[in-house]
């Protein structure tokens, strides 16, 4: 099945069917009294397939995917590190996967036990005091994190409080989330160095100032050493400091954003702490806070009674309901599963091996590929393209994306590219802690190749890739005519 | 070392010899060393994998287990074997976003399924490719339609609305500058005439309603649409969508936007997440649609294929221009959903909602047979009906939950919430109306 070309719609025939109800607990012919008014004209346009059409397609699509358990996946500022398969069986117990959210927080304990157990857990590794887990995602944590903030500033009559900065190194969604949440962004430049530049920062600091988004280290992998004094000025001005977890993976046993003076920040559970990304989500995004941020947290919150209860409340200045319920139970059992294995013991060895690993790799290829940031690098690093791109007369020099393209051919997942921004060619390379030696030596041995190609051809990479299920798909006409259900597609075949 | 850390120590010490380092701590030299967190960390000790399998069976066995007759936005549906079968394979499982389309045609194509399929049930021409749940779906669609309209703040927000789903678009529009109204409701169900004077003031962006509301009611929104569309706003409807099925669908009834939660498509109870929230709209607005979305192009060889398009309208490139901030899906959820509504087929959920439905009546006759009810209202219910009990609510919740029965949702001092699903036999129905009456001796 090199190239299976089918949707579910095609295996359609009316009459087919892939499950069994149960039998009908009540039989009845009278008739209820629904006015057709209420009802629908026709029958939703569902496929109508056998069990087997529907496990061999789906089978199929998953051939078509590659995931961490198919090889290595070094895509920078994403942590796609290994997922356990036993938090997989946790999570899928009877006694978790049946219960009901609005079942009586009583008869809930053990459910509630994996918040309390996971708050304290994340709070030791963070030096933050409290968590939400009401987040969904990461972006989601950032958007609950600013809620928080805003919270705290108009609980103290603050109301002033409406300016928030972000560096310009910043993920596009830490501007993205300010602005959902109403909050004006306000640009703080980088230094020559890729850091914050105090200077820039302190005209920006005032009484219209909610606080600042920093992740730490940065996205260009730097560590923001002018941290303390940064945070000093952003409290002075009674601003609060928001740290993006999203570069947490490092400082696992090693470095708490509490202890460097944030006072709120998010993690993503489906990064650092090894759940599976699920080709896009669920994830987990966590908000941890400082103790005096405790009565701005979402609700519903757990708060312990005693060593064996807790129960459900509503902060007294909450910031407010960011989902259904308590986010994603099911993703939250699985990192708490994780955290359980590494345990005391191993916790320390998370941030320092994934860091060491990503040396490894940037050393041994900065012969091949320009490294713009020469100096040790946190958990990933960024190169800005091949050094010889293999550019002549006649002939394109090789790119970043072509380079990505071409080491899906050898079976091993594109890094991240052309971000961060500032680099033109960027190529992110984040190879986390669950790697071996073995697999980074076979991945700096494939790009040395890959190198080697362009120099000689760069042709040999912008035909790539030569061997996954398409080739390079065409962007332009998808956006220019969107072709987005299957109605649509039918009918353009037809 | 750990299993899942696989250097040796051999290794750790030529690769540092590689980095031009001493020890791992010379890979935080640029750290200041106030920084470097020196005390002990105040975690358990590291635990195996049996000795994990047990932790958790432990902590498990503090949960009870209950026969589930509770909705109010989560139904305890059957989930067939074969969906969470091929939602662990670890190709879905384990990838990330689609962004090399090359390698991720798996995750690519059962996203444009089931954009397709959410079309089908909604009637709407566009689906995104899932957010993370109902509630704020919910939200989201209040900010698109105050981005659409401009200069207008104000959206109309039923009262009758999942009270969850009230409470996240609240609290998203108070940080947003978005005024939030309540419409009033009349016999159980949000009120036109009270719509149509909301809409007088000009203001309004926006009008969200329920399908099926808080009290089981099948909402009747005759009208609604033109009264919406004539004060220039967008008309959005809340649905559960397995009840789309049967039910009139938001196109049906002139919604431009539809939204909800995707729990009741088979997803487990799973103390209530993840889930998966589902947004659909008509083709003019598109491009204000927020989230990802799956298009079909062909690639350089002409094959068919599919790729994340339409890009520009997202976060991380507009920044702090984007009207969301949201840069993932419920990816794994959308396929359990995919496969659940492939298997299902349009009978098969047609199925689905009658029986709950036959069940649902069933109880609702026997509950006010006992003399201990009344009902809230008259009008039409699905599987999810609302009751007055003559006692108290809590205690009479409280006792059932003591038999190993959730009897619903209180949602008052004296009303309850019950919900029956096709999951539910004929025994447990009976017991439940059973253990009501000696509850109510």
């Amino acid at each position: 099945m090199k190239y299976y070309d089918h949707l579910i719609f095609h295996y359609s025939k009316e009459g087919r069917r892939g499950y069994t109800l149960p039998k009908a607990a009540v039989t009845t012919n009278e008739q209820r009294t629904v006015n057709r008014e209420l009802l629908r004209n026709t029958q939703p346009a569902l496929p109508e397939v056998s069990e087997v059409d529907v496990v061999r397609h789906y089978t199929n699509l998953s051939q078509m995917n590659f995931g961490v358990d198919t090889g290595f996946y070094p895509l920078g500022s994403c942590t796609m590190k290994y997922n356990p398969k036993i938090n997989e069986e946790i999570a899928a117990l009877p006694a978790f996967a049946s219960i009901h959210p609005l079942q009586p927080v009583e008869t809930v304990q053990g459910v509630q036990a994996v918040y309390a157990g996971m708050e304290q857990m994340l709070a030791a590794i963070t030096g933050m005091k409290y968590f939400t887990f009401n987040p969904c995602a990461g972006a989601h944590g950032e958007l609950t994190g600013l809620m928080i903030m805003r919270a705290y500033h108009r609980s103290r009559g603050d109301v002033g409080r409406t300016k928030i900065i972000v560096p310009d190194s910043a993920h596009g969604t830490n501007p993205a989330s300010a602005a959902v949440c109403g909050l004006e962004v306000v640009v703080v430049k980088s230094n020559a160095d890729g850091l914050v530049d105090v200077e820039d920062l302190k005209p920006l600091l005032g009484p219209d100032l909610a606080g600042i988004m920093m992740t730490n280290p940065n996205t260009l992998g730097l560590f923001e050493r002018d941290i303390k004094e940064i945070a000093a000025l952003v409290h002075e001005a009674g601003g609060l400091l928001y740290y993006d977890g999203a570069n947490m993976n490092p400082l696992i046993g090693k470095v708490r954003p509490g202890d460097m003076g944030f006072d709120i920040m998010h993690l993503n559970l489906h990064k650092s702490f090894s759940t599976p990304h699920g080709g896009g989500g669920p994830g987990s995004g966590p908000v941890g806070v400082a103790a005096f941020l405790k009565d701005c947290l979402p609700y519903p919150h757990t708060e312990p009674v005693d060593s064996l209860t807790n129960e459900l409340v509503e902060p007294a200045k909450t910031s407010g309901r960011v989902s259904a319920h308590m986010g994603n139970f099911g993703v939250i059992l699985r990192a708490y599963a994780w955290l359980l294995t590494i345990g005391r013991q191993h916790v320390r060895e998370v941030g320092p091996i994934a860091t060491l690993n990503a040396n490894y790799v940037k050393e041994l290829l900065k012969d091949a590929y320009k490294l713009p940031i020469p100096s040790v690098c946190k958990h990933e690093f960024v190169f800005d393209g091949l050094i010889n791109d293999g550019a002549r007369e006649g002939k394109e020099g090789a790119t970043t994306l072509d380079v990505a393209k071409r080491l899906l051919d050898f079976g091993f997942h594109a890094p991240t590219i052309y971000f961060p921004l500032l680099f033109h060619q960027a190529l992110m390379i984040e190879p986390t802690e669950t790697e071996s030696k073995e697999t980074l030596d076979a991945f700096i041995s494939i790009m040395h190749r890959i190198a080697d190609e362009a120099a000689e051809d760069p042709d040999i990479l912008h035909a790539a890739p030569h061997d996954c299920p398409i080739s390079r798909p065409d962007d332009t006409t998808a956006a220019k005519h969107p072709v987005i259900n299957w109605t649509d597609l039918n009918s353009m075949n037809g | 070392m750990h299993p899942y850390i696989p250097h040796t120590t051999d290794d750790i010490r030529k690769m540092l010899e590689t980095v031009g380092m001493k020890s791992l701590n010379d890979l935080y030299a640029d750290v200041p060393q106030e920084f470097i967190y020196k005390g002990e960390y105040n975690l358990p000790d590291a635990m195996s994998e049996d000795e994990i399998r047990h932790f958790f069976e432990a902590l498990a066995a503090r949960n009870v287990k209950m026969t589930c007759f509770a909705g109010q936005g989560w139904y305890d549906h059957c989930t067939p074997s074969v969906i969470p079968y091929l939602t662990q394979r670890s190709e879905f499982l384990t990838a990330y976003t689609p962004y090399q389309p090359e390698i991720s045609q798996g995750t690519l194509r059962y996203i444009f399924e089931y954009q397709s399929m959410i079309c089908a049930l909604t009637g709407l021409e566009v689906s995104n490719a899932s957010m993370y749940d109902g509630p704020t779906a919910a939200a989201e669609a209040v900010r698109m339609a105050v981005a659409s309209t401009r200069k207008k703040d104000t959206v109309l927000i039923s009262s009758t609305l999942l009270p969850q789903v009230k409470e996240v678009v609240k609290t998203y529009a108070s940080y947003a500058g978005i005024v939030i109204e309540e419409i009033a409701e009349s016999d159980g169900q949000t009120s036109l005439e009270a719509l149509t004077t909301s809409l007088a003031s000009g203001r309004v962006a926006g009008v969200l309603v329920p399908n099926v509301n808080g009290y089981g009611i099948i909402e009747n929104h005759i009208g609604f649409a033109d009264a919406t569309h004539s004060a220039g706003a967008l008309f959005i409807e809340y649905c559960d969508p397995s009840s789309l099925a049967v039910l009139k669908s938001p196109a049906e009834w002139g919604a431009d936007v539809a939204v909800g939660d995707g729990q009741s498509l088979g997803i487990p109870l799973c103390y209530g997440g993840p889930t998966v929230g589902f947004m659909a709209c008509k083709k003019e607005h598109l491009r204000k649609l927020p989230g990802r979305i799956v298009g079909a192009t062909t690639d350089r060889d002409g094959k068919r294929c599919f790729v994340l398009t339409l890009q520009a309208r997202e976060q991380h490139i507009r920044r702090d221009k984007a009207t969301s901030n949201i840069c993932s899906n419920q990816s794994l959820m959308a396929l359990w959903v995919t496969i659940y509504l492939s298997l299902l087929g349009p009978k098969g959920l047609a199925e689905v909602n009658e029986r709950s439905s036959a069940a649902a009546h069933h109880l609702c006759k026997e509950l006010l047979a006992t003399g201990l009810f009344t009902p809230v209202s008259d009008k039409p219910f699905l599987k999810e009906f609302a009751l007055d009990y003559k006692g108290d609510a809590r205690a009479l919740h409280k006792a059932l939950a003591d038999k190993g029965i959730l009897a619903g949702v209180v949602i008052g001092d004296h009303r309850i919430c019950f919900a029956v699903t096709e999951k539910r036999t004929r025994e447990e129905i009976d017991y439940l109306i059973n253990c009501v009456k000696e509850a109510a001796l």
